[in-house]
């Protein structure tokens, strides 16, 4: 027990002289596990580094992607060689063009393809599941049900449909793709708002009033973000995976665009004639960006959720 | 329980003719029509073509013809493109082709996957466990249409092991390439699903005091672990078996199998009205059924969640 | 019976039987033959149908020819021999034809071919019941109540054939066509047996119930996968078919034809795009290519839909000097095609390729040239020509396409942006004039020009590109009944270059990879109407 005044003084003195001790959110926490797991900081510079790439590329390139090298289309096997006198870095298609600039331009429209169509689905499913799962009841009951209907229909056959009925255009491609990925997001979310509705302090929020649209989006939304950020980054391989399919079939994006999909089947369509080359850059960026998107993701949700490492 | 699943089949119903109506829509908003050709046909004998397979009556009634056709004698109609042939025809011949190779395909990567899963597990951290993982994602990434190629040049250019296709009524030296072509990303799907939620259950309260009671390792996996630690994979096979369906569109081609997937995207292109039809319903039914299926077990495993 | 005896006879029979195990000899060339006489080749799509008066594409065809005989066949350098009809003849103003029938034809199930069949088989390609997509071609045979039948305007019976008693059959025709005999090599006029059709409908052509007149019966038909057709001993030439069984695969993708083709499955296989110059050096034996009766082409739209520019001459001219056809058939085609400088191919019967004027220059002057014209109409880097050119998804139009993009840009500086659509939607909005540029091709019906040149005729429903000259039109409409019609044909190509309505790019060849020991392919038949039972394989 302190008696004596001058003890007080002392200590009042110290007190006021110790800086304030900083709280370590949540997020922070979650931060530094995130830098520890190797493997998915590894992925996080391997994909800047793509991202650096497909931007940065083009001041590097000697060609762009479409002009034809008419030198070499009478025999590319032997002249489409990749090089560095002739500028084809990575060699040349089965046209003479140059497969440097066309990966390049392929890299920036899948990815694109990927981050929209998983933003799309963020954006759709998150609103739509917090709200079913928020206000529950007869409401819920309703939108769920609609979004199992739509799980039943084989998605793919209706962006088929869709795709040969309105043209190949890269917006019908975001659409398609963005339609059919919000599903799986919105019961997800749902499933977490459920969890995130019981605890008190949206039931402080409740008791004063808040008004419902803002709990959702103040309350809940933030709460959700994690496992959002999680599901987000494992969305985007899939969305690659699903155009690189729709180029498969030949209903992808246009020329003299392409994309990952549309270089990889024609490169493995001319593995046998000696131009290897012709699949494996493509597939190289291909499988290291989905490598990387894969530890991204597991990475995150390790950090963000520690029961599960 | 009964309950439950009335209520789903009453669902499933107008589900159905939901996708009866959107597939439907949609192949007639598409230009051109099963008829459009490079010779285009003089006026006369396009009416007489159109006026046999009904395709001048106006859409509504086309649409309450098929559906009466289907419902009450299971008649898809004529094909449009294969003038001999009937969409029954089509599936009756493609659709056990898909299902056979679709199952083992199925089989095998749920059996595989799962016990590549709980081996990597139980063995976390270690040599075993890095290589699921890694051997997993590598599969997940791989396409299947760069997959079939590889497979095609190895079993039958440089081994001869293996035909290059066909199918010939389902001989097993005709399965083996679709199905490791079909199943390979799920394994690794699967694998890596269960590895995550198995590691979360032999984590919890229950099986730290069954591990403290002394049981041995093998029965707390078995006994105590295994079943809880498959409720993500069971909610997962629903998209699975979709996305099997869909990836048997890749097989076909490449393998010549002649399964519905093939049927399904010639369909689209040629605007085979009546086989597209056909096929979708088909398939959205399946997936309705099977989906229907998956939850129950899931409730079965679960019965915290019984609706 | 004693013992040396009972080894005579031993000897005899083993020495008859070992004459059968024993190779067997072609019997017109002596060649050894192989004791496995099963021909296996390629599709890459499974055809439309096997019924002759329904079928609508080339693979169709190939096994309707297969299953089913005509009138009168082709031999191996495409000239009329007899079929089911033995001979025939026509009266002076050629527009009756009367065709002597064998006697000795027979059904796969015994019955007899008659003319009634033949008679039952035309009457059900004209009737609108049948709904057949080539009764178009029983039109422009011109017989006649042909159009009227297939519009409905009298009954099919009133078709303008007849059986003048069982082995005679008449065809009255509405205009003379010196070369009407030729068309009924076409599948569409094949006979078919009426007693099946009644009994199974449209389920006639199942393996099992079908009855077929030609060498060989269907027996297998899984659809996407394979055909199967096995010899028909009813067939009358049966003694001179070798070959005993026809596989078909269905294989859509090429690069796998091909892989299959070398692993031994295929007789016959595809050359993946691009690839023949160095298969021919790999395997000089098995690549082949030969010319064949079709041309590619792109055409501009010429109506009021189209765009201003394409209506310039000066404008077509340049698009058309500054494509380098070579390097299309030399770097991207490679396989023998030949670089197009008129419509109709050369290797055309009664066609002789007339040297228009800009197939004699260079393709540096006609760079130069292309420039000229470009500037003159107004075009040029500075103020560059765009559009839209279309063309249906495939591998090798997509390149040509970029190839001539290429060009186009780099020569002229045009901006041509290149729009791949689906077979479908390209024939809808192509037949709809809804294009400014877009590709084409056309293959012969007959070995005859008018095949090709009816096509930029001002009636024609396949004219896309709406071009109309009245002088083309009256030249063609002379041919019809000219003793010289090459002459007109030769004139007519000759307004076509000067006037450039489209941009022909190359003729066709036939390109396969096919297994030596496969011998009578008929390489100098430009139609490729190839018969199997024809064939033979020689033991290695």
């Amino acid at each position: 027990m302190i008696m004596f005044k001058k003890d007080i003084e002392k200590l009042s003195k110290n007190l006021s002289n110790y800086e304030e001790i900083k709280g370590r959110s949540l997020w922070e926490d979650a931060r530094i596990r995130f830098f520890k797991n190797k493997a998915a900081v590894a992925s996080l510079i391997l994909l800047s580094a793509i991202l650096f790439f497909s931007f940065f590329g083009p001041l590097l390139a000697q060609w762009t992607n479409e002009e034809i090298d008419w030198s070499v289309l009478g025999d590319i096997s032997t002249l489409g060689y990749p090089s560095f006198e002739s500028g084809h870095y990575f060699g040349t298609d089965e046209l003479g063009r140059d497969l440097y600039a066309r990966v390049i331009q392929g890299t920036k429209i899948s990815l694109m393809v990927g981050v929209v169509g998983a933003l799309i689905a963020v954006f759709v499913g998150t609103l739509y599941g917090a709200v079913a799962g928020y206000f529950g009841g007869r409401l819920d009951s309703i939108m769920m049900r609609l979004v199992d209907i739509l799980m039943s229909i084989p998605y793919m056959f209706v962006l088929i449909l869709l795709l040969v009925m309105f043209g190949r255009s890269i917006i019908m491609l975001f659409v398609g793709i963005g339609l059919i990925s919000w599903l799986d997001m919105a019961r997800i979310v749902r499933g977490q708002t459920l969890s995130i509705k019981q605890k008190e302090f949206v039931e402080a929020a409740v008791a004063t009033g808040v008004g419902n649209f803002t709990i959702i989006v103040r309350h809940i939304i933030p709460n959700l973000l994690g496992v959002v950020a999680v599901y987000a980054t494992l969305l985007v391989p899939g969305m690659i995976l699903t155009e690189s399919f729709i180029s498969f079939l030949g209903l992808g994006v246009q020329e003299p665009n392409t994309s990952w999909g549309a270089l990889i089947s024609e490169g493995a369509g001319t593995m046998r004639y000696g131009t290897l080359w012709q699949l494996l850059f493509p597939l190289l960026f291909f499988v290291v960006s989905l490598f990387s998107f894969f530890f991204l993701g597991d990475g995150l949700r390790d950090a963000l959720d520690p029961k599960d490492r | 329980m009964l309950k439950y699943i009335l209520k789903r089949v009453s669902v499933a119903i107008p589900t159905i003719l939901i996708l009866i109506i959107i597939s439907f829509l949609l192949m007639h908003s598409a230009p051109g029509g099963p008829f459009t050709s490079e010779r285009p046909l003089p006026d006369e004998v396009l009416k007489n073509i159109e006026a046999k397979y009904g395709l001048d009556q106006p859409m509504y009634l086309q649409m309450i013809n098929y559906v009466w056709g289907v419902v009450t004698h299971f008649d898809f109609g004529p094909s449009f493109r294969y003038r001999d042939r009937t969409v029954n025809d089509i599936i009756a011949q493609g659709f056990p082709v898909t299902l056979k190779y679709g199952s083992w395909a199925f089989i095998i990567a749920v059996l595989s996957g799962i016990t590549l899963g709980v081996i990597a597990a139980i063995r976390q951290n270690t040599f075993i466990d890095y290589f699921a993982v890694g051997f997993s994602i590598s599969a997940q990434v791989l396409p299947n249409f760069v997959m079939a190629p590889i497979l095609v040049l190895i079993f039958t250019l440089y081994l001869g092991w293996l035909p290059g296709g066909g199918w010939e009524g389902g001989q097993i030296q005709f399965i083996i390439m679709p199905v490791i072509a079909l199943s390979t990303s799920y394994i690794a799907s699967i694998a890596r699903l269960t590895r995550s939620s198995m590691l979360e259950v032999l984590n919890s309260n229950f099986i730290r005091t069954a591990k403290a009671k002394g049981l041995p390792q093998y029965k707390i996996i078995f006994f105590h672990a295994l079943k809880p630690s498959l409720l993500p994979v069971i909610s997962y096979l629903g998209p699975a078996f979709v996305g099997m369906i869909t990836g048997s569109v890749v097989i076909d081609m490449y393998f010549s199998t002649g399964g519905i997937g093939l049927h399904f995207v010639r369909g689209a292109l040629n605007r085979d009205y009546s086989t597209i039809m056909g096929i979708t319903i088909l398939v959205g039914s399946l997936t309705i059924i099977f989906n229907l299926i998956v939850d129950i077990l899931y409730a079965w495993i679960d019965p915290k969640i019984r609706y | 019976m004693n013992k040396t005896f009972q080894f005579f006879i031993a000897l005899l029979i083993s020495a008859l039987l070992s004459s059968f195990v024993y190779a067997k000899k072609h019997p017109v060339t002596g060649e050894e033959l192989a004791a496995d006489q099963t021909f296996t080749y390629w599709h890459g799509d499974e055809h439309s149908s096997q019924d002759p008066q329904i079928v609508e594409d080339t693979y169709g065809a190939n096994i309707v020819r297969d299953l089913f005989e005509g009138l009168l066949n082709q031999d191996a350098d495409g000239n009329l021999v007899p079929g089911v009809a033995e001979s025939w003849s026509a009266n002076d103003a050629k527009d009756v034809y009367t065709f002597n029938l064998r006697k000795n034809a027979k059904w796969s199930n015994g019955d007899p071919v008659t003319a009634h069949d033949f008679v039952y088989a035309w009457q059900r390609a004209v009737d609108p019941a049948t709904a057949s997509p080539y009764s178009w071609f029983m039109d422009i045979m011109s017989i006649k109540n042909g159009g009227a039948a297939i519009s409905g305007d009298v009954l099919p019976s009133e078709l303008g054939v007849k059986a003048l008693d069982d082995y005679t059959f008449q065809v009255e025709l509405t205009a003379s066509l010196p070369y009407f005999a030729a068309m009924t090599t076409h599948g569409t006029t094949f006979p078919t047996h009426q007693a099946t059709i009644e009994k199974y409908g449209s389920d006639w052509t199942k393996p099992g119930n079908i009855v077929s007149n030609g060498a060989y019966v269907l027996t297998e038909h899984v659809l996407n996968e394979r055909v199967v057709r096995e010899r028909n001993s009813e067939y009358w030439n049966n003694a001179d078919t070798i070959i005993e069984k026809v596989v078909t695969l269905v294989i859509p993708d090429e690069n796998l034809g091909y892989l299959r083709y070398l692993a031994g499955e295929l007789d016959q296989g595809p050359v993946p795009p691009g690839q023949f110059k160095k298969l021919k050096v790999k395997y000089p034996d098995q690549a082949t290519s030969f010319p064949r009766l079709c041309n590619y082409y792109y055409t501009f739209n010429l109506s009021d839909s189209g765009i201003e520019a394409f209506r310039d001459v000066r404008v077509r001219h340049a698009m058309s000097y500054a494509i380098d056809r070579n390097v299309i058939t030399d770097d991207i085609l490679q396989a023998g095609q030949i670089p197009a400088y008129t419509f109709t191919p050369g290797a055309t019967a009664g066609f002789d390729v007339p040297k228009v004027a800009f197939s004699k220059m260079t393709q540096v002057e006609r760079d130069a040239k292309a420039v000229e014209l470009m500037e003159a109409a107004g075009y040029g880097k500075d103020n560059p020509l765009s559009f839209t050119m279309i063309y249906n998804t495939s591998e090798s139009h997509k390149k040509i396409a970029t190839v001539m993009s290429q060009m186009w840009k780099q020569k002229l500086g045009i901006i041509a942006t290149m729009e791949n659509v689906e077979w479908k939607t390209f024939l809808d909005i192509r037949g709809k004039q809804d294009f400014e540029i877009a590709r084409g091709a056309w293959c012969g019906d007959y070995n005859e020009a008018s095949t090709f040149l009816d096509l930029l005729t001002t009636p024609s429903g396949y004219n896309d590109g709406k071009y109309s000259n009245a002088a083309v039109d009256k030249l063609m409409n002379d041919a019809k009944t000219s003793s010289d019609a090459s002459s007109n044909y030769t004139t007519i190509e000759r307004i076509l270059a000067a006037e450039m309505p489209v941009i022909p790019l190359y003729h066709y060849a036939g390109v396969f990879m096919l297994n030596p020991q496969l011998k009578g392919w008929p390489y100098g038949n430009v139609e490729q109407n190839w018969y199997s039972r024809n064939f033979y394989k020689v033991a290695e």
